[in-house]
């Protein structure tokens, strides 16, 4: 068998050592053209993210390639350096790039930025003439797999994090987030992550108010929203869709009965709310006002591990999937050989 | 003929609740445009199952209990198709297809395919009937838009969410659609109405005056809209199923078909 993988990730190797062996994209000419030219390595391709390092290649001669390949690594770590790199050979190379394409081996179950990430790896690695055959069709199967699993299984479904839970909320209560108007208590970490969340999703408007205006204001800039004095973001709060709190406050500052007069001047519009603090800014009996929607630390993170179980379940699925196509694969690349080189021959023929 | 081609509509409707069923408890619904094929072959069913019965009998089909919970279902599908593009690859298609399934259901179990001899063919008469139930399909999907936005809404409030909930439309979407449908019901009914003045001759006073409560509380809802979208929700199911007796038993109290 003549596909073979070396690679570190985030499972095997910290980050100190991961960084080590990155390639930086000013680099990457010169490190896959160094690595083509190893003896005994007909192809390859470097897939380099912040969690893994990954060389893929395809070869005449397995020890060979494997010894050199083993001597390029340990000059990249230097002289008595470790290379904890895992070596992955034939089936278990192909069955590796499928799961690592899916999002299987990431640290988010099914994420889908390592999608992106390969592919951008592969057109490199095109762009520099490294590929061939048994490259260009192992990564265009990959990328097919990738679609297939998303398609047929609920891998990717369901927030994750607490960041993404309320961001996905917001949009099973208004839809499209991009006429909300965003009301942010406090000007912390928390405050700060929940509204980038919502500002990635199309949230344009926001008014950041806390106790320091200073910080406010920092924020506010940051974020490209407005700065007012503590004591109007109340006033403000008639006209938002979604608040987030998450202040210093020792007691609620958010109550019932507060929040119902200024429900009452709104009945067809709801408000959703995500209380990040603790103790918490809201009081919890705000969630039994209509048109009120109260989510606590507690609550959004619930959320997220029902996705994350949502996504583990469908792990075998997934697995029985990729295994399928791995058998397939390994049977093309023990048939004879069609005369094709072409990168683009291949991505017709996976069509 | 038509009881076969009624059938198969009901089959195609079954089989699309059926397999949307399973994937909403299995967790693993997926938009699909399977259920739009399904409904749109259903659809057809219906359609040619109301053309076989108006060739045979001259006139719109709406003369008997069989015929107006046929039409009643067939404009239920005909709004969803039309008038809610923006939701047609949602699970408003597999909402209404359970409405659908069980007056279908009821128009081939039920003894109500009974002859009767179909009153003269007047334009103003056959505008008022089909208008005035295509009405009647436009509150039956608010009806629904209300049923599932107030699923939605329980799942939000208390934060126990169902396996499908993020493939849900959101409830902005469902409160819009709901007051949208209701608009469009309205409107119709009113037409109808207006037909049925120019057919020149009075209904019984009953019919009248129940036609007049159901067009007054479909206009309050919407006049009362801003007091919540929850509260409309609230309304259109209730105002629904009241529109639904007028099926029931007026038509037997009075011997005759009418809305």
């Amino acid at each position: 068998m003549s596909l073979l993988c070396f690679g570190l990730s985030h499972r095997t190797a910290g980050v100190e050592i991961r960084e080590r062996f990155a390639v930086a994209e000013s680099d990457f000419a010169a490190v896959i053209a160094e690595f083509n030219a190893l003896p005994g390595v007909a192809e390859s391709l470097i897939v380099s993210t912040c969690n893994r390092v990954e060389f893929y290649t395809a070869c005449n001669e397995t020890s060979t390639a494997a010894a050199a390949i083993g001597g390029f690594l340990q000059r990249r770590a230097g002289p008595g350096s470790q290379t904890p790199f895992y070596k992955l050979d034939g089936a278990a190379s192909i069955h590796h790039l499928f799961r690592v394409v899916c999002g299987l081996d990431s640290m988010v179950i099914g994420e889908t930025e390592i999608l992106g990430q390969v592919k951008k790896a592969y057109a490199a690695a095109v762009a520099a003439g490294t590929t061939a055959r048994r490259l260009n069709k192992l990564f265009q199967r990959a990328f097919n797999v990738a679609k297939e699993v998303r398609t047929k299984t609920c891998i990717t479904r369901g927030p994750v994090s607490v960041g993404s839970a309320a961001v996905d909320l917001a949009e099973r209560i208004f839809g499209e987030l991009d006429s909300c108007k965003v009301v942010i208590l406090g000007a912390g970490e928390m405050s700060e992550l929940a509204a980038g969340a919502l500002r990635s999703r199309g949230v344009r408007r926001m008014v950041v108010s806390n106790r320091s205006h200073d910080r406010a204001a920092a924020l506010a800039e940051a974020m490209g929203a407005e700065a007012v004095p503590f004591d109007e973001w109340e006033r403000r709060l008639g006209d938002a869709d979604i608040l987030i709190s998450s202040t210093a406050a020792p007691h609620a500052i958010v109550t019932r009965q507060k929040l119902a007069a200024t429900m009452n001047q709104r009945p067809d519009r709801p408000l959703f709310i995500i209380d990040l603090a603790v103790p918490r800014d809201v009081e919890p009996g705000v969630n039994e006002l209509d048109g009120v929607y109260l989510y606590d630390i507690d609550s959004l993170q619930a959320v997220a591990q029902q996705g994350i179980e949502t996504r583990r379940r469908e792990i075998a699925v997934c697995e029985a999937l990729i295994e399928r196509h791995v058998a397939e694969f390994v049977q093309w690349l023990e048939a004879p050989p069609m005369n094709s080189k072409s990168p683009l021959r291949e991505a017709v023929s996976e069509l | 003929m038509e009881r076969i081609l009624l059938f198969l509509a009901t089959a195609c409707f079954l089989t699309g609740f059926v397999r949307t069923g399973f994937a909403l408890r299995s967790g693993r619904y997926h938009h699909s445009r399977f259920n739009l094929l399904a409904s749109l072959l259903g659809f057809v069913f219906q359609t040619a199952t109301l053309a076989v019965r108006g060739h045979q009998i001259k006139h719109c089909p709406l003369t008997n209990q069989f015929e107006m919970l046929v039409f009643l279902s067939w404009a239920l599908v005909f709004l969803y198709l039309v008038v809610g593009p923006a939701f047609r690859l949602s699970l408003l298609g597999a909402f209404t297809e359970p409405l659908v399934l069980v007056l279908q259901t009821l128009a081939l179990v039920l003894p109500v395919d009974v002859h009767r001899a179909p009153p003269l063919a007047n334009f103003w008469l056959e505008a008022h009937a089909a208008l005035s139930v295509i009405a009647y399909g436009a509150f039956g999907l608010s009806c629904i838009a209300g049923a599932m936005y107030l699923v939605q809404e329980r799942q939000l409030k208390t934060h126990r969410l169902g396996p499908a909930f993020f493939e849900m439309p959101s409830i902005a979407h469902l409160a819009t659609a709901n007051l949208r449908l209701i608009r469009v019901g309205l409107l119709l009914l009113t037409l109808g109405f207006a037909a049925g003045v120019a057919v020149g001759t009075s209904p019984p006073p009953l019919m009248r005056l129940w036609g007049a409560i159901i067009w007054v509380v479909y206009l309050t809802i919407l006049l009362r809209h801003r007091a919540g979208p929850r509260r409309v929700a609230v309304y259109s199911v209730l105002a629904f199923l009241l529109a639904l007796l007028s099926f029931g038993w007026l038509n037997y109290f009075l011997h005759r078909p009418h809305l």
